[in-house]
């Protein structure tokens, strides 16, 4: 028998096998959904792993340029994913996201955390620093109508509820908020410039607007407005800015891995507190519309708000919440 | 398809490696165009009809403008809604379909992390977090640079994530034919054979005529053998080379 002729045979030989390779594909399909239990067909699918590996092997040699080499790449992998990867439920992996990854993340991002809060402070202190020398310098990181609305002695924040309802405020202050948080972080993708710049002109603009209310004798007033969401808001743009600085430096200093490989290491790993991010700021936005511009509720209460909405996020990024200790 | 795409390939226990054929920026923007469509379409949808809704409720008559001042209802159920269904179709629906999406399905292609699995919930998210990067500066330019540029045509979100895009092969492709596990014919004209035959109906006349004459020439068949025979006993002649019998004679 000629070489062409044998090849030939047992292509076709190998082919006679596919009733087999979709008997496969439906079991392993069945299972992988959760319909089937049964001790005795999980066995028949670890049989049936080893089969197409086999024949799979064969037709990459003998029928390499043929859908059904195309098809037992494809039942192949199917299986493979079944045995190895096991059951994907939605609700299972929301829990581990919460309890695990969020914590471990967090706990990963502490040096980070650090940094981005001391640069947040340094540039809030600069900011109130440069507007406190030179007044007229607030033209740069507020709107005309804020400094007319402080020059004549009110705060912008007045009567906000008299022209914006709290839901919609609520919701243009979350939005905007998350898509700071968000850019914080992906803007890691530049380097981490791109973070510093954000985080450093979010903490100039807050120094510079407190030294400028101050010099008018708002400074009271608008501590006793932001404090009910301020404490959460700006941990989480200091925790966004965390992410986004692990991110950059990856791509700075990638150390022994490749650029790519610890560019994906760092955003997969600081990913998780983004949500907690995002989930924080959608409290926080509720805070700053319903409660903060509320002029009846007293001061005191604003505080015990503020000061207990940070106790919560503290318990949610440590795992506490969950019963679990933190991560050293 | 897969002797020009690039493949992912995972280790396995059996020592024979799983491949997966990586999907290009080309079909990546099919799917991509598809979601849009669908995203925007049901965006819009929602915004006509709450916003025709709200304001005959109101006493506005069937009109879509909105509101003069700040009205909580209206933001609430119109316009909110509107631009959640824009902005968290792909994060939701990727979470929901393990990975896939409408314009994905149509597309035949998935996400998957690269061990082959399903991404998780973090890789998910932080692969739709990164299109506010890969849609700089406009019309995601940097996306479509990126998937066209590098090797396994990954955009910025599935480098950050640690994804790729993959072919779903479609099992309903493959069917056993006889000519396929007997006869003469070489597998991959018997595979040709018998699509040919199953798109049969579909095609034109002048181009199942061109192909059924290619595929016989290919079977041994000689010009002149072929010229005078009509459509339908071309496909008579294609049934027949798929006959086991015929295929051995």
């Amino acid at each position: 028998m000629s070489e062409e002729a044998r090849r030939h045979a047992l292509a076709h030989a190998l082919l006679k096998r596919a009733t087999l390779w979709q008997q496969a594909e439906t079991r392993a399909r069945r299972f992988s959904r959760g319909r089937s239990d049964d001790p005795a067909e999980a066995a028949r699918v670890a049989d049936d792993y080893r089969l197409l590996a086999h024949d799979l092997a064969r037709a990459r040699a003998l029928v390499p340029q043929s859908r059904a080499r195309e098809y037992l790449e494809s039942v192949y992998a199917g299986v493979h994913a079944t045995l190895n990867h096991g059951d994907w439920r939605l609700g299972a992996a929301l829990r581990q996201l919460f309890r695990g990854h969020i914590p471990a993340s967090v706990a990963w991002l502490k040096p980070y955390l650090v940094w981005a809060t001391l640069l947040f402070v340094l540039a809030a202190v600069a900011g109130y620093a440069l507007v406190d020398r030179f007044p007229e310098l607030i033209a740069l990181f507020a709107s005309p109508d804020l400094i007319a609305s402080v020059e004549s002695g009110k705060l912008w924040t007045e009567g906000l509820l008299n022209i914006v309802p709290s839901s919609v405020l609520s919701v243009q202050i979350l939005a905007n908020n998350i898509a700071v948080s968000l850019f914080a972080y992906c803007s890691g993708f530049l380097f981490g410039l791109g973070t510093l710049y954000i985080l450093g002109l979010n903490g100039l603009m807050l120094g510079a607007v407190f030294a400028f209310v101050a010099r008018h004798g708002l400074a009271g007033a608008l501590a006793s407005f932001i404090v009910a969401h301020g404490c959460v808001e700006l941990s989480v743009m200091c925790l966004s800015a965390a992410a986004g600085g692990a991110v950059g430096e990856a791509l700075v200093r990638p150390g022994s891995r490749g650029r790519a490989a610890a560019f994906r290491v760092a955003a997969l790993r600081s990913g998780p507190a983004l949500l907690a991010c995002a989930l924080l700021l959608v409290g926080a936005g509720l805070i700053e519309g319903f409660v903060s511009p509320q002029p009846r509720i007293p001061v005191s209460v604003k505080v015990a708000i503020g000061v207990g909405y940070w106790l919560f996020m503290v318990a949610l990024l440590s795992g506490r919440l969950w019963g679990r200790r933190p991560a050293p | 398809m897969s002797e020009v795409a690039p493949q992912l390939s995972v280790d396995s226990a059996t020592g024979i490696d799983v491949t997966l054929p990586i999907a290009g920026a080309g079909v990546r923007s099919y799917a991509f165009v598809v979601d849009w469509h669908i995203r925007v379409v049901l965006a819009l949808a929602w915004y006509a009809a709450a916003g025709l809704l709200y304001n005959y409720a109101h006493g506005a008559g069937f009109s879509l403008a909105p509101p003069d001042a700040y009205d909580a209802r209206w933001f609430g159920a119109v316009l909110v809604p509107s631009l959640a269904l824009y902005f968290l179709y792909h994060p939701v629906l990727e979470l929901l379909m393990r990975g896939s999406t409408p314009g994905k399905r149509l597309a035949g292609v998935r996400v998957v992390a690269r061990d082959g699995s399903a991404p998780g919930v973090g890789a998910l998210l932080v692969r739709n977090v990164f299109r506010l990067i890969d849609s700089l500066p406009l019309a995601y330019g940097l996306g479509l640079v990126l998937a066209a540029l590098t090797r396994e045509h990954v955009r910025c979100g599935d480098l950050a994530a640690g994804t790729l895009l993959i072919y779903e092969t479609a099992s309903a492709g493959f069917a056993l034919t006889p000519a396929s596990t007997a006869g003469s014919l070489d597998v991959a004209t018997a595979e040709l054979v018998a699509e040919l035959l199953s798109r049969w109906p579909r095609l034109t006349v002048p181009a199942r005529t061109a192909l059924a004459r290619a595929l016989l020439a290919r079977c041994g068949r000689s010009a002149q053998e072929l010229a005078p025979l009509d459509d339908a006993a071309l496909r008579g002649a294609l049934v027949a080379v798929t006959r086991p019998a015929a295929a051995g004679a």
